[in-house]
């Protein structure tokens, strides 16, 4: 007789819900200590990843902190939708300057708390995939290498959702987006080589680079308070998708997290000086359609004049994916 | 203490007396000396507490400014050209965010073509970027411009760029009188800034400001430069009692009593300016020279009271509005409007161009004779010009102008062709 092993769904997870787990092992946003650092009322879209991703990582850079904490914000939807005059949302010290240069200014914040002996106020940076990736990158990338004290968080929703959904280079292949309209033979976002930032970053050596999903928000947070520990440069890049740029419900925000996750498509892992320790395995091991279907900026690969050769790329890439970082465990699941 | 010393190191002397707690540093000619003499104070430990960061452009350099400033750091850094402007988009949000940076612009013309050479088509560039621009007429005047630039910006809690002349008086070695920290210490206080990001009291820097709000802020900035216009006069007489020279204000006028003709420029350029006038002088012609420090704010009543007995002015400025004429020139036309004086410009020195006192002369006698056109482009090579217009006359394609012009006078690597 072979033998099955038997596994429960919340085994080894959190999803029983704080209520049922001892204090210590509850989450910082479940505590009534938690900061609110993005307070209530800002004029994020319904179901905006962001907004979500930010407010945990915040909150529990704050914890982490002791409160001691200096926000340094690129432009882009996460500064408008918070600031509005005189309707701040934010519960910290915080700035913005440009698109392009938040890393440059947190490291221009940290050498100021540095040279006053405050060593004890934190610093992080935040932005999303365009002002990280594309336009912000020179700085980032200035920050990584002179190892400067600063955990940069980049929100990827994969595109320029503030000025009305244009691609970046975080935008994925075949992607509909406003100036990658699904037209020609091969419609949507090209197939270019990528820009994968977390291993980019990971090449300059830095402590502590991380992504995450707002699917895993235990796991933001672990990942968050695991950068706190540590001094120098670090990266953490969290995958937001957006209802309004990628044409999804706003309730299945979550639900879009965790099929990239469990698709292959975006990989959960995290590295220390630039090789990776752990990864988050896949679950339950998906087809991309599971993650692709739902989404109206890869409505054109399916219906009538439907693309499967463009979907059957798409497979490669959470395939190749899964291979690199050794998503899946022994069984193959 | 009196020194022979290069006006770039001067200049990083000057800085450190103030105790900069933040400097960022990126490397461009002509500046680059300043912070890399700042560099080696801070390794070293002569400057502490002190934070240099390398970084890895002009615009993170502004942006890191920006950070340092603004969680309360004395903070500075230099640049000129083409660094100027490709941080120009941070040296518009530093000021909009009112964050007193103090900054060394080594003027420099801008490309293309490529040159390192001086004239002051850069800090011009951003004239109306809110910063403050003050022009050393030497390197005494760049060392104590410095000084005073600290307590103006902190006071008014908004940056200023001190501009010198790119390599004329960056590279210049001679005897310079550097101040005894004492009497910095006494002349310029302590940095106490109007806003902090301090997790003790915690606030948005730099939040979205609607049309509701935008005209005020930008308001806001225009007055504080009109408060300047008290002030840079105040603490250059305050500077005068501490360290016992004359230097900065708003404009510095000489020989101009009785002068019919008066020549307006900024920068070194007035050192030979006053030595032509002299010889003129001795000539009998009545003619004298107003030097402008203070290029923001433009401090037109001065400007205009100092023309006020004269007949007729002459602004020689090494900068060109292209399709206008002359930058410098429009505000001091600003300044006299309705006074019927004759104005005349003059553009020199483009690109490094030497502007020799045997050019000046007979072009100050044509102004005194009222005997020029509204622009006049000094030594301009006229020849050189038409050959080039009469190329793009025969042939389509007629190739790049830079290095047209240079295969006509014979020079550099176009000999090879």
């Amino acid at each position: 007789m072979s033998f099955q092993p038997v596994k429960f769904y919340q085994t080894g997870t959190f999803t029983v819900g704080n209520r049922l787990l001892a204090p210590d092992e509850r989450s910082v946003q479940a505590g009534q200590q938690r900061s609110n650092a993005i307070n209530s009322g800002h004029r994020a879209c319904q179901g905006c990843g962001e907004a979500l991703g930010a407010r945990y990582a915040i909150d529990a850079a704050m914890a982490a902190s002791g409160g001691k904490l200096i926000a340094a914000n690129a432009t882009g939807c996460l500064e408008v939708f918070s600031t509005p005059y005189p309707e701040s949302s934010w519960q910290l010290p915080w700035i913005h300057s440009l698109f392009g240069n938040a890393a440059a200014v947190a490291t221009g914040i940290a050498a100021a708390l540095k040279v006053k002996g405050k060593q004890d106020v934190r610093v992080v940076a935040q932005g999303g995939d365009g002002g990280t990736t594309d336009i912000g990158f020179g700085c980032l990338s200035g920050m990584f290498e002179r190892n400067d004290d600063v955990l940069y968080i980049c929100y990827d929703n994969q595109g320029y959702m503030n000025t009305g959904v244009q691609r970046s280079s975080a935008t994925p292949p075949a992607a509909r987006t406003a100036t990658t309209m699904p037209l020609g033979p091969e419609p949507g976002n090209v197939f270019g080589q990528g820009k994968n930032v977390p291993e980019i970053a990971m090449a300059h050596g830095i402590p502590y680079v991380a992504t995450a999903t707002v699917a895993d928000l235990r796991d933001l947070e672990y990942k968050v308070n695991k950068a706190m520990s540590l001094h120098g440069a670090r990266y953490l890049h969290v995958f937001v998708p957006c209802p309004l740029g990628w044409g999804t419900a706003s309730h299945d925000t979550i639900r879009m997290a965790r099929l990239a996750k469990e698709t292959g498509m975006f990989p959960v892992f995290e590295a220390e000086q630039g090789e990776v320790t752990s990864v988050l395995k896949i679950r339950h091991r998906l087809p991309v359609e599971e993650y692709l279907k739902p989404q109206r900026r890869f409505a054109h690969l399916f219906g009538k004049n439907a693309h499967p050769e463009i979907i059957e790329r798409l497979q490669a890439i959470a395939d190749r994916n899964i291979r690199k970082y050794g998503l899946l465990d022994e069984e193959g699941k | 203490m009196l020194k022979q010393t290069e006006g770039s190191h001067a200049v990083a002397e000057a800085v450190a007396l103030c105790r900069p707690e933040v400097i960022c540093a990126y490397p461009i000619s002509p500046q680059t000396h300043i912070v890399e003499a700042l560099g080696q104070m801070v390794k070293s430990g002569e400057l502490t507490p002190c934070e240099f960061i390398n970084v890895e452009s002009e615009f993170a350099a502004m942006s890191v400014a920006i950070g340092s400033s603004a969680a309360g750091a004395r903070t500075y850094t230099a640049t000129a050209s083409q660094g100027l402007l490709f941080m120009a988009e941070a040296v518009y949000n530093a000021s909009g965010l009112g964050l007193p940076i103090v900054m060394t612009v080594a003027n420099r013309a801008i490309g293309a073509p490529i040159n390192i050479w001086n004239d002051h088509s850069d800090s011009l560039s951003q004239r109306d970027s809110g910063w403050m621009q003050l022009f050393a007429e030497t390197n005494q005047e760049a060392v104590d411009l410095h000084i005073q630039a600290f307590r103006l910006a902190e006071e008014l809690s908004m940056p200023i760029m001190v501009c010198m002349d790119g390599f004329i008086l960056t590279h210049a070695f001679e005897r310079i009188d550097i101040p005894e920290p004492a009497q910095v210490d006494v002349y310029l206080p302590a940095f106490e800034p109007r806003q902090m990001l301090d997790p003790a009291e915690p606030v948005s820097i730099g939040a979205m400001v609607g049309p509701e709000a935008f005209m005020e802020v930008r308001y806001l900035a225009h007055a504080k430069q009109m408060q300047a216009l008290e002030l840079i006069p105040q603490y250059a007489g305050e500077f005068k009692q501490v360290f016992g020279r004359d230097s900065g204000g708003l404009v510095r006028p000489y020989r101009i009593e009785d002068a019919d003709t008066v020549i307006i420029a900024m920068g070194s350029v007035l050192g030979t300016i006053k030595d032509v006038v002299d010889e003129m002088r001795a000539e009998g012609h009545k003619i004298g020279v107003l030097g402008i420090i203070s290029y923001r704010p433009f401090p037109l009543q001065a400007v205009r009271a100092a023309l006020a007995n004269c007949k007729r002015f002459l602004v020689l400025e090494k900068s060109l509005a292209v399709g206008m004429g002359g930058i410098l020139a429009t505000d001091v036309r600003m300044a006299v409007t309705g006074s019927g004086l004759k104005g005349f410009t003059a553009i020199a020195g483009l690109g490094g161009r030497p502007i020799p006192k045997a050019s000046l002369h007979p072009l100050f006698c044509r102004a005194e004779q009222e005997d020029l056109p509204p622009v006049t482009f000094v030594d301009l090579d006229e020849a050189a010009v038409n050959k080039q217009l009469e190329r793009e006359r025969l042939n389509r394609r007629s190739g790049p102008i830079a290095e047209n012009i240079l295969h006509d006078k014979g020079v550099i690597s176009a000999k090879f062709g």
